[in-house]
């Protein structure tokens, strides 16, 4: 919102005030300001100048050859306005003298030499009529300089409009200059108004509030024979620096009134409204607003009407057929409060957002609406002192708000604060922003100022924020807390997620993504991948991508696929979460995941199994200090992506944790053929309910072990686990430990067998152990495994 | 003897001065202080000498004997370094400059900024907490006194799911649940909890839009919590975080869930607070939404607000990612392209 210096200081003294130093204050106590524009600064020596001869331009039909008396001398210039005419008293630049961005000099146009220009008020910056000169009354000495009776130099600030959504009480210049006042230490003078009382005996006008919900009150006047048609001058300037466009004098006057209190009016011809009713419709309406645009207007839109046709949505646009003309002479004055809500959810289903919405929408003070009438009433008289008031004011109050009082003390404020801040400094910030307050020593009591009571100030806390911000936060002496120390419980979790993510990256070089929390549909069905059913997002603006996902894989085989091109030797994870379904209580079950993709050419797709078990054999080991298991499970195979036999669960403690899978081709074919994709994901939350498994250290043999290699002969089918079973089996206490060496596969030279070579380690805590000793244990070993098909190669 | 003596040292000296290699130094070892060895043989002879004989004589063949093991040791020196220096002059050389091809992982730059923070909200005693994504409406609004008919609770900006719950829009959404989690403090202790998480925001992407990005959260509720203690943590908290000695200036803002509330600008690092295009000439850059937690909030979180009162304040992580790496599109944080994500290694 654009403020103006000039109009502020119509209610606050503000001379021998320093403006920017008052602007960094506001923004500091008030709310933010954007920008600061230095109006009238570029108009420079343009004077009241009077056109006493034209003649035609000798080389060109549309321009002039003018002489204009500006009283200390006649000067010659080339005019191409089409309004001259003999006798005409203009704003007239002066050689050396500046109009916007154009300096004045002696130039030739056309040929002819011209010495000035005559301005309209466009070039003035006045208002946007370019339509031809700007024509005065002939009341000024020619010579004067026009800044001497137009107020073009003025400060104009701009204030950010989302810092005073919570601020209806500063939508106008009478708020913002309270604000400025308290600031200032100046009083804030009272509004000139016309006394409606005077009127009361007068017939009131027909109003009927039928939807009482919508409309908190309904005020509104008469007034006939109103025979003045222009704004004021100055007015004008006002009104253009401010952002709006000068109409004709009743327009201007309505907004010039919204522009100084906030309290949006809207002035009907008399001759097409004389009764108002306040109503919705039990059916959807067209309406013709005063834009020209129809518009289809549902039954929750509150609309102004008289007994007959609707005139008006309240408090966003009225109708084009009851707009005030250049004929209009008489008309019926509305100042009124609405709900804010009503207006606001109109104002979205409508698609139209006014300047009026956009004030109701804050919750503006019913107080305004007389006072805003009696302010219109003293303008207009004070411009067309035969305009004549033709009803009694007529106010519907339909809905008031409950008076709100506060009561607290200064040792609540400086709880809240921290700092002193004396009683007299309360009473004097919160009497000068209106408070009604009573004092008893440090005891405070306040009544809330009605601008301030719809909904801003509530409470205790609200009014901390009155004090402190007039206070200064830039004021503020600034405190460490006292508090006691105590150790900070940290979650483990966090901790192991991060663990895992550093591992992930430094150990295995893979790069950590983020994916949306949603199937991207279009990406899976490129890919070829069918996603389960899950809950949806019923209102996305991107529609196909409205199914929350319910795990992470998907969407990392998507980032597979978009680069893929560029480098197909990738690794890449997630932590995020996925939706897994609802639970009992009708609430999503959130989960977070691990999501781990790993994706090579140059790797066999065997070694890139193998890989992706290591790294997830390291990043369980590492956090929880225990080997996971794995096993077949063919219920993940209602994921199309997994491969049916290359893929397995993965236990932790007997608990199932999460799986990973070769990529299925009928998949990895849709994404590249040569890429040998392997995936994993872990649910987190699943894994941090197990128990870290402590460390136990153990006390080293100080004796010499024997190691002992053994090829063992096993079915081509048998897998690791259940060789290492049968091992297991033997119990003796100086086989310390064994492990893989190698797996030996031959068809040629061991049909349907695989050899698998095991190093063991034999070691006694008090001896060294004898030859003859190992190898009974080593027959002893073999036998058992011999039970189970194994056999000595 | 002392004759043979000299002989022998001669002819010692004579065929060391010929050996190149440690083979034939053993070889004269042997010759002169093996078994059979003239040095040895020497030795033997001392005992058909007389006593005193015996005494001068075995002194100098003694004598010899050190002086050729001394002789020997230094002599397989020389040939040691010999050999070093020929491996050493033989070596391939190797080319430094061959690049190494292990590849380079890396963490998220949100992950990487985020931690940084966390660090140094851990240091000062903050427990780090987590929210949940998929939110209820009552947390994410009505708990921090955003109630129905509130203009951010339009439909357009929220995403709603079938079963009524929403993605969270902002991490306050998660202050109910940990208040409630926590409780208040007791008496004399504070409840510092930071909480970052992923919000989302209903609306189209773009350059500068993302409908999925991060923010961070910070709460500190006791007994005694003061707006003079807000503009100490934050200039604190925001000197470590930007590593530089910042200036922080409150202005009035409107936030439901705080009452005062504030938005707090930092000095611009730009132009060092003279103004610039940056900060719009004002010497500010605004930062940040911070304030006292509304009473209603504190009240529906389970804390007493007559009791306690605390300061909250939020601060967007991807925008800081923005800043801190000078990303100018934010779409790269979910793009999972590589080429971009792959630069990030710390």
């Amino acid at each position: 919102m654009l403020i103006s210096m000039n109009w502020i200081s119509e209610f606050t003294d503000l001379s021998g005030v320093d403006k920017k130093e008052l602007i960094n204050r506001f923004t500091l106590s008030t709310a933010e300001v954007e920008d600061i524009y230095e109006m009238g600064k570029n108009i420079r020596d343009v004077v009241v100048g009077k056109i006493v001869e034209i003649k035609d331009h000798p080389n060109s039909k549309k321009l002039h050859l003018v002489k204009v008396d500006i009283g200390s001398e006649v000067v010659d210039c080339v005019c191409g306005a089409p309004n001259i005419f003999v006798g005409a008293v203009v704003p007239f630049a002066k050689f050396g003298g500046q109009v916007g961005d154009l300096e004045i000099k002696e130039t030739k146009i056309a040929g002819e030499i011209s010495r000035g220009m005559c301005c309209s008020e466009k070039e003035l910056g006045i208002s946007e009529d370019h339509s031809g000169l700007m024509i005065l009354d002939d009341s000024y000495p020619l010579g004067t300089d026009i800044k001497e009776f137009m107020q073009l130099d003025d400060i104009i600030f701009e204030v950010d409009n989302k810092s005073l959504t919570n601020r209806p009480d500063l939508w106008g210049h009478y708020g913002i200059a309270r604000e400025i006042s308290v600031l200032t230490k100046r009083p804030l003078k009272p509004l000139d108004v016309v006394d409606t009382s005077v009127f009361k005996e007068l017939s009131p006008i027909d109003v009927k509030v039928e939807d009482t919900d919508k409309c908190y009150r309904y005020s509104c006047i008469a007034v006939k024979n109103i025979k003045e048609k222009k704004s004021p001058i100055n007015m004008k300037i006002r009104l253009t620096y401010c952002g709006m466009r000068p109409i004709n004098l009743l327009a201007d006057l309505t907004n010039y009134l919204m522009m100084e209190l906030g309290q949006p009016m809207h002035a009907f011809d008399y001759g097409n409204v004389s009764k108002i009713r306040v109503k919705t419709f039990s059916e959807p309406i067209e309406f013709l607003t005063l834009d020209g645009n129809m518009r289809k207007v549902d039954t929750d839109t509150l609309m102004i009407c008289d007994d007959k046709e609707p005139n008006g949505i309240a408090g966003i646009m009225g109708g084009e057929l009851s707009e005030i003309t250049d004929h209009t002479d008489s008309v019926l004055l509305e100042s009124a409060n609405f709900d804010a809500t009503t207006i606001r959810k109109s104002s979205v289903r409508l698609g139209l957002r006014t300047d009026a919405s956009a004030r109701y929408e804050k919750t503006l003070d019913p107080e305004l609406t007389v006072p805003a009438i009696e302010r219109f009433l003293k303008l207009l008289l004070d411009i067309d002192p035969g305009a004549e008031v033709f009803s009694s004011l007529t106010d519907c109050y339909v809905k008031r708000y409950d008076t709100i009082s506060i009561e607290f003390d200064k040792a609540y404020v400086d709880k809240y604060t921290g700092i002193d801040i004396s009683s007299d400094q309360i009473e004097e910030t919160l009497t000068a922003l209106g408070f009604e307050l009573t004092r008893n020593q440090d005891s405070f009591k306040v009544t809330v100022p009605s601008w301030r009571a719809t909904k801003d100030v509530t409470m205790k806390a609200d009014i901390i924020e009155e004090i402190t911000r007039i206070y200064g936060y830039d004021n503020f002496e600034v405190k460490s807390t006292k508090s006691l120390l105590t150790p900070v419980r940290h979650s483990i979790e966090r901790n192991d997620e991060y663990r895992m993510k550093l591992l992930l990256a430094e150990r295995y070089a893979m790069n950590e993504v983020h994916s949306y929390i949603w199937y991207e549909s279009k990406l899976n069905k490129e890919m070829g991948i069918q996603t389960e059913k899950n809950i949806r997002i019923i209102n996305s603006v991107t529609a196909e991508n409205d199914t929350i996902r319910s795990t992470i894989i998907p969407s990392l085989l998507g980032f597979v696929y978009k680069n893929v091109d560029t480098n197909p030797e990738m690794g890449m994870f997630e932590i995020g979460r996925v939706a897994n379904g609802l639970k009992e209580d009708g609430l999503c079950d959130e989960r977070k995941r691990l999501g781990l993709v790993l994706a090579s050419k140059k790797m066999s797709e065997k070694e890139v199994y193998f890989k992706v078990k290591e790294i997830l054999e390291q990043l369980i080991f590492v956090v929880k200090n225990i080997k996971p298991s794995f096993s077949p499970n063919p219920e993940l195979t209602k994921y199309n992506y997994v491969h049916p036999v290359n893929s397995a669960s993965i236990n932790l403690e007997g608990c199932e944790i999460g799986y990973f899978s070769v990529l299925n081709p009928r998949v990895r074919n849709n994404i590249d053929k040569k890429l040998n994709v392997v995936f994993a994901e872990i649910d987190i939350e699943l894994m941090e309910q197990i128990d870290v498994k402590p460390l136990s250290y153990k006390e080293v043999s100080k004796y010499p072990g024997v190691t002992v290699d053994l090829s063992l002969l096993a079915d081509k089918s048998m897998r690791y686990e259940n060789i290492a079973a049968a091992i297991n089996e033997y119990q003796c206490e100086y086989l310390q430990s064994y492990h893989l060496v190698d797996i030996f596969e031959d068809e040629k030279l061991l049909p349907g067998k695989k050899s698998v070579t095991i190093r063991f380690d034999f070691v006694s805590m008090d001896r060294t152990l004898e030859g003859q000793e190992i190898s009974t244990m080593v027959d002893e070993l073999l036998a058992i495994l011999k039970g189970k098909g194994i056999e000595l190669r | 003897m002392l004759e043979n003596l000299a002989k022998i040292k001669e002819q010692f000296s004579k065929e060391l001065n010929a050996v190149n290699s440690k083979d034939e130094l053993e070889k004269i070892r042997v010759a002169f202080l093996g078994k059979k060895g003239l040095v040895t043989e020497e030795l033997k002879n001392l005992r058909n000498l007389s006593a005193d004989e015996k005494k001068t004589a075995g002194m100098q063949v003694n004598k010899l004997k050190q002086e050729i093991e001394q002789a020997i040791i230094d002599h397989q020196k020389i040939l040691e370094e010999r050999e070093y220096q020929k491996e050493i002059e033989n070596a391939e050389v190797y080319d430094y400059s061959i690049p190494s091809e292990k590849p380079v992982g890396t963490l998220h730059p949100i992950t990487i900024v985020q931690k940084q923070i966390e660090d140094i909200f851990k240091t000062m005693g903050f427990i780090i907490e987590d929210g949940l994504e998929i939110q209820t409406e009552y947390n994410n609004f009505e708990a921090v006194n955003i109630p129905k008919n509130h203009p951010a609770r339009d439909m357009q900006d929220t995403y709603y799911l079938e079963n009524g719950q929403i993605l969270k829009t902002h991490t306050s959404a998660a202050q109910n649940t940990i208040m409630r989690k926590y409780g208040a403090p007791n008496s004399g202790e504070t409840l510092k909890v930071l909480f970052p998480g992923r919000c989302f925001r209903n609306e189209n992407i773009d350059a500068s839009h993302e409908n999925t990005f991060f923010q961070l959260e910070g709460m500190m509720i006791g007994e005694d919590i003061s707006i003079s203690n807000l503009i100490y943590f934050m200039k604190v908290l925001l000197t470590e975080v930007f590593e530089r000695d910042v200036k922080v200036r409150l202005r009035p803002g409107f936030f439901p869930f705080v009452e005062p509330g504030f938005e707090l600008d930092i000095n611009c690092a730009i132009c060092g607070g003279s103004g610039c295009p940056t900060c719009k000439q004002s010497g500010w850059l605004e930062l940040l939404p911070c304030g006292m937690i509304h009473p209603n909030v504190l009240r529906m979180g389970g804390i007493d607000p007559d009791k306690y009162t605390g300061f909250a304040f939020g601060l967007g992580l991807t925008r800081l990612a923005m800043m801190k790496y000078n990303i100018k599109d934010i779409r790269l944080f979910n793009s999972g392209n590589l080429k971009q994500l792959k630069q990030f290694v710390r």
